[in-house]
């Protein structure tokens, strides 16, 4: 499947994009490419932009300026009569089906049993019979480690098993790109390794594009192709994972890796 | 000394019971189109069209800040001027369900305000539609701490039902003035009509305290 993808396109392309709170520049004219089946993760400080990145590419947040581009279609706007205008509802919908999101605080459904969670788009979504979205919740939930617990409703799980519903309940709508926000923040230092394991298997067996943000570094190390340092909504420097942590070039991703691994 | 007479307490319980089944049936008619009504101008109240927002916005806040009286005379006297003629029941109904439909909207507000944005943004996430999103994964959520708002204005709907009376409504306050007319005697149709007001309350109030314990039962742990 998925041989459509062009090689020479890249999964995920944001071109000069800006996002404003107010005053406050969140996003600076971003350049961003993401190659189809690359995984990459932003770090940076607060305040930097990273979560914006995949909100906006979420469609979460709309954006002030630029385009983003998603498997080589406009994902914020859509063309007509040979010129891009903003997306209407239709186009978004189309392209959001092509994006799955994990969140810092899960966001599970909490009046659903984690199969139910797993089952709701893909029953009400993209129009599957009851009978074959729970196979294919089974099977997701079985990835993560999750399917004895299957019939329980989100308070009875911890933070780490919330998380890895959440996983399978992303996977379940068959997304292209995976966005992952600060997954493991939220968590127990105990229960962060569940996760992680999770989301290193998938970046080992799917073809999926992954964009991660954390404050991870050593996990970001391990599973990244590419890391991007973040800064005043832009971004500062980005290489490989032993390149970019280890020989930073500018003084503001040695400055911030400092920091941060100091604190570890 | 008190002047209690059984003999026409007796002759009067028919008519009284009467009149119980009316103000039952106001109350519950009332707050059938309340429960509707109200749901809806919530609902409407966070469409992202800004000036249907405003305007329920503040229809909401008018119904809210003018007495129920005053609204039942309104549709009832004003109506005609209009060439809206209602009768009594018709007139009451829309009066008192529109006045109680604007309180309930307040705590459909409040309810559906409680579930927290990180839900909207998973339905979102999930390309799920907004019809879905609010009758599978919002309103299911905002039913639990709506509960007890719902069941203290079930209860204020019946106690006002007696409003109605001034209209021509034969519930049970207007069945009791029109036995004091009649027969010159008030304390017993007024003190039986306390009395049943009494007993339907207490219950009303008590089966509204069992369905929120049984709501937040279902839903686990969550509150």
């Amino acid at each position: 499947m998925d041989t459509d993808a062009r090689p020479d396109m890249p999964m995920v392309r944001f071109d000069q994009v800006t996002k404003r709170y107010g005053d406050l520049v969140v996003l600076d004219r971003l350049d961003l490419e993401v190659a189809a089946g690359e995984t990459v993760t932003i770090i940076g400080p607060s305040g930097s932009g990273k979560t914006t990145v995949l909100r906006t590419l979420m469609t979460l947040e709309p954006v002030d300026g630029g385009v983003i581009h998603v498997d080589g279609e406009p994902l914020t706007h859509m063309e007509r009569g040979g010129r891009l205008v903003p997306a209407d509802r239709r186009h978004l919908r189309r392209m959001r089906g092509k994006i799955g999101m994990c969140f810092q605080q899960f966001n599970l459904f909490p009046h659903m049993t984690a199969l139910e969670n797993c089952m709701e788009g893909p029953v009400h979504v993209l129009g599957m019979s009851r009978a074959e979205a729970r196979a294919r919740a089974e099977e997701l939930l079985e990835k993560v480690g999750m399917a004895d617990k299957r019939d329980e409703i989100p308070a009875r799980l911890s933070g780490g098993q919330q998380q890895r519903v959440a996983i399978a309940r992303a996977l379940a709508m068959r997304p292209r790109v995976m966005l992952f926000d600060e997954v493991t923040s939220a968590l127990d230092p105990e229960v962060i390794g569940e996760v992680t394991r999770v989301i290193r298997a998938l970046v080992n067996e799917h073809q999926l594009t992954m964009l991660m943000v954390t404050h991870q570094i050593g996990f970001a190390r391990e599973i990244s192709d590419r890391i991007c340092f973040f800064d005043g909504g832009r971004i500062e420097e980005q290489g490989p994972p032993a390149e970019l942590l280890d020989n930073p070039r500018k003084p503001r991703t040695r400055q911030f890796l400092s920091a941060v691994l100091d604190a570890h | 000394m008190i002047d209690w007479r059984w003999d026409f307490t007796l002759e009067i319980l028919p008519r009284l019971a009467i009149a119980t089944g009316q103000t039952l049936l106001a109350a519950l008619l009332g707050y059938a189109i309340a429960l509707v009504l109200g749901l809806l101008l919530a609902v409407a109240r966070r469409t992202p069209w800004r000036a249907a927002n405003a305007a329920i916005r503040e229809l909401v806040e008018m119904v809210r800040s003018t007495p129920l009286v005053l609204q039942v005379f309104f549709v009832f006297y004003v109506g005609p001027q209009f060439g809206i003629r209602l009768s009594p029941w018709t007139a009451g109904m829309i009066a008192i369900g529109v006045h109680y439909a604007s309180y309930l909207a307040e705590v459909y507000r409040g309810a559906i305000d409680s579930v927290p944005k990180g839900q909207w943004e998973a339905a979102k996430s999930l390309n799920i539609g907004p019809w879905r999103t609010w009758t599978g994964i919002v309103l299911p959520q905002a039913v639990s701490p709506a509960v007890p708002g719902l069941g203290n204005y079930a209860v204020g709907i019946l106690k006002d039902t007696p409003i109605l009376s001034v209209i021509g409504v034969a519930e049970l306050m207007h069945t009791a003035n029109a036995i004091g007319a009649e027969s010159y005697r008030y304390l017993e149709p007024f003190t039986l009509v306390g009395l049943i007001f009494l007993l339907l309350s207490l219950p009303a109030a008590a089966a509204a305290r069992f369905i929120e314990r049984r709501v937040r039962a279902r839903l686990g742990v969550i509150s």
